[in-house]
């Protein structure tokens, strides 16, 4: 957290701002908003991490113990519903707030009052999200959304009034990260210092322009299909609705055109991340930087057209099936560009292993393992079997979980003397990763061979054969869960000003402008803008 | 780039990611009415056009082709019937005129109007299985514990790909919307 005492002589104005709670509801600072995007999200992170532990301690073992079916499918869609839209994408928006101004030599971001708003919006979408959990314990509903978090209608239409509470949330998150995103391109094509071209700009900066772009399009089709499923449950439409000539299918074509893109909107920030810890601990310059930043652009691209395979089983006629694999599985080769640019940065590269380098390598392995089932899965012949199974839930957690929160981790752990001034301990950083990761492959491994064999997800009990396999599961989910609460220490502590102080540059490798500032970075970034020769 | 000229590009800069931003509403609500179009012009996801009396006139019957058509029934929640085909399946040869009968009956205490969705699958016959005369073209209302044999017309479309033997079609019964 930056300190309110860095006092510049010519930016005395500003050094003004209110104490307490009030600094934090009125900042316009892009650290300040970046601080609490990323707090928020780790908050996030945990509240839903219990949530899913609460299942797998369901499936712990065959037949009901802990709690009523309802209960489960509330928590298995409100745990992703805080995964993806309250933990993963405020963690980008927060990296992308601390770091752009950063990196580009900006002052500050191009909008910041947006930006604050922006940020407010996400603290009530959370509690709408989850406080029918909390009505329903004084009788009122009955809990939260129950539908998994992809809404389908007919269920959606049907489900009670958690369901209406989780339309109201996406259309608060939606409005914050549309925002969030105008911000972001703005201050990439305006606010970069002189001489910074685009070609210039640090992979972080292209993964999060394409970012923003693709939310800029496809959270309003979001933000359109809820509203429709708004309408259709209180005010007598029938978009979803069979019985007035509606077509629930529609709504799995609206939800998924947003919701595949949501996939990459979520990684390429990631992918932005890595290429600076690759070089940094490597002590090699980033490899390939023309051809990642095309791959980025192919990526967010093709993400806007390859929607159908998230329902290959709905029953569409075969050109269209033919159509939605060749071009799921037609991502693949920029996705294997960035493999390739990712492993070459590394070969012959003087490595070390520091807590952010094993959480990078790590996540290519485990990331590569996604993207590899994300083929099976795109095979028209092959997710007739696997549709609906835990060898999805598998698939989407090596990308979403390693892929995602695993990068983000590294990310974290890359900038954190950066943003704090302090170093992490690193012994316990390296603790972190290793639990992480063995306790990973332990829970999501097993469910791959549930789902192969024949387990469907998002149902509370299972037949006997399974109970080995979710033992493993479960047992692991819980290292996991637990292995967090050392992030959360090493965090808390480099905030609270314990630990070595961090050297301007704590990493010798490290390349980029934010390394030529102090640690922690003054409370405004760049008062006067460097030139990029 | 002093800070008003860059205050006046961030501002015009936002205007345009305002319009792009608009542009994708625009395009969400759009792409209600062209979905129904592209399944009513391709087939897709089993929904059949109306009525056929057209086509059926100048067509001549395929003698030698058998095509099996089959009917399945759904009652949807709230909708207090019970409804089922008289008949599970018919031999048609593609082109000949069929009828083809349910029975619905209400078992509520009081006047209930349905309306019949249909839908056939495969999804690729549904463009080659065409309704002269059918009870889903109206809304039916049923009295009481009245019982009420509800007739449709059919035929197959001589054009139905080769390698579709058989089709289904299947009705679900709504209770009719205001």
């Amino acid at each position: 957290m930056t300190t309110a005492t860095d006092v510049h002589a010519h930016d005395d104005h500003h050094e003004h701002h209110p104490a307490g709670i009030m600094r934090w509801l009125t900042t316009t600072n892009h650290k300040d908003i970046g601080t609490m995007y990323l707090t928020f999200s780790l908050i996030m992170f945990l509240v839903g991490g219990m949530m899913i532990l609460g299942v797998r301690a369901e499936l712990f073992k065959p037949g009901l113990q802990l709690m009523r079916p309802e209960f489960f499918n509330q928590l298995i869609g409100v745990h992703a519903l805080v995964m993806i839209f309250a933990a993963l994408m405020p963690a980008a928006t927060g990296f992308a707030n601390w770091l752009l101004p950063l990196q580009l030599g900006a002052p500050d971001m191009a909008l910041p009052r947006l930006n604050n708003w922006g940020f407010w919006l996400l603290p009530p979408a959370a509690i709408l999200l989850t406080l029918p959990f909390t009505l329903a314990l004084f009788g009122i509903g009955d809990g939260a959304v129950a539908t998994g978090w992809t809404l389908y209608a007919p269920l959606s239409v049907q489900g009670g009034l958690g369901v209406d509470f989780a339309i109201f949330s996406i259309h608060l998150l939606g409005i914050s990260s549309v925002l969030g995103s105008i911000n972001i391109i703005v201050t990439i094509f305006n606010m970069r210092a002189p001489g910074m071209t685009l070609m210039k700009m640090p992979l972080f900066a292209w993964g999060w322009l394409i970012t923003a772009f693709l939310l800029i399009a496809t959270i309003p089709v979001l933000a359109g299909a809820v509203t429709m499923l708004l309408t259709d449950r209180h005010f007598g439409t029938h978009f979803f609705d069979a019985a007035g000539g509606g077509d629930p299918i529609l709504f799995q074509h609206l939800f998924w055109f947003f919701g595949h893109p949501e996939v990459y909107i979520l990684l390429l920030p990631v992918w932005g991340f890595i290429p600076h810890i690759l070089s940094a601990f490597t002590r090699k310059p980033v490899y390939g930087y023309k051809a990642q930043v095309y791959s980025f652009w192919a990526i967010g691209i093709l993400s806007v057209v390859v929607w159908a395979h998230h329902f290959l089983t709905v029953g569409m006629p075969v050109p269209a099936l033919l159509y939605f694999m060749y071009s799921t599985m037609s991502i693949s080769l920029p996705l294997a560009v960035l493999f390739f640019c990712w492993i070459a940065n590394m070969w012959k590269g003087s490595m070390s292993f520091e807590t952010p380098m094993l959480f990078a390598t790590g996540w290519i392995i485990l990331f590569g393992i996604g993207g590899l089932t994300g083929l099976v899965l795109a095979d028209v012949a092959a997710d007739a079997q696997y549709h609906h199974s835990y060898f999805v839930v598998a698939h989407f957690h090596y990308t979403l979980f390693a892929g995602g929160i695993m990068g983000v981790m590294a990310g974290v752990y890359f900038w954190l003397p950066k943003m704090t001034g302090r170093m992490y301990n690193e012994k316990l950083g390296k603790l972190h990763f290793w639990l992480t990761a063995i306790a990973f492959n332990m829970t999501f491994i097993p469910q791959f061979f549930l789902g192969l064999a024949g387990m469907p997800r998002r149902i509370p009990d299972y037949a006997l054969q399974f109970a080995d396999f979710n033992m493993i599961s479960s047992i692991s989910a819980f290292v996991l869960g637990l292995s967090q609460l050392l992030f959360v220490y090493n965090i808390v502590s480099c905030v609270r000003g314990h630990g070595e102080k961090a050297a301007d540059k704590p990493w010798e490798g490290a390349e980029g402008l934010e390394w030529t500032l102090s640690s922690p970075p003054p409370y405004h970034s760049f008062t006067e803008q460097p030139v990029i020769k | 780039m002093n800070a008003e000229d860059r205050a006046l590009a961030n501002r015009k800069l936002v205007k345009k990611l305002l319009w792009v931003i608009a542009g994708a509403i625009l395009f969400t609500i759009a792409l209600v009415p062209l979905y129904n179009v592209m399944c009513q012009v391709t087939g897709f996801n089993g929904k059949t056009g109306n009525s056929a009396e057209q086509a059926a006139k100048s067509m001549k019957v395929d003698n030698t082709r058998w095509v099996t058509v089959e009917f399945t029934s759904n009652v949807m929640p709230g909708l207090a019937w019970t409804f089922y085909p008289k008949q599970t399946s018919i031999r048609v040869h593609p082109g000949q005129i069929e009828l083809a009968t349910y029975v619905a009956k209400n078992i509520a205490n009081q006047e209930v109007i349905g309306q019949a969705i249909p839908s056939v699958s495969p999804g690729q016959a549904s463009l080659y299985f065409k309704k002269i005369e059918c009870f889903c073209f109206q809304r039916q209302t049923l009295k009481p514990g009245e019982s009420k044999e509800m007739p449709l017309t059919f035929f197959v479309s001589p054009d139905l790909p080769k390698q579709i033997e058989t089709i289904t079609l299947s009705y679900a019964f709504y209770s009719a919307v205001k």
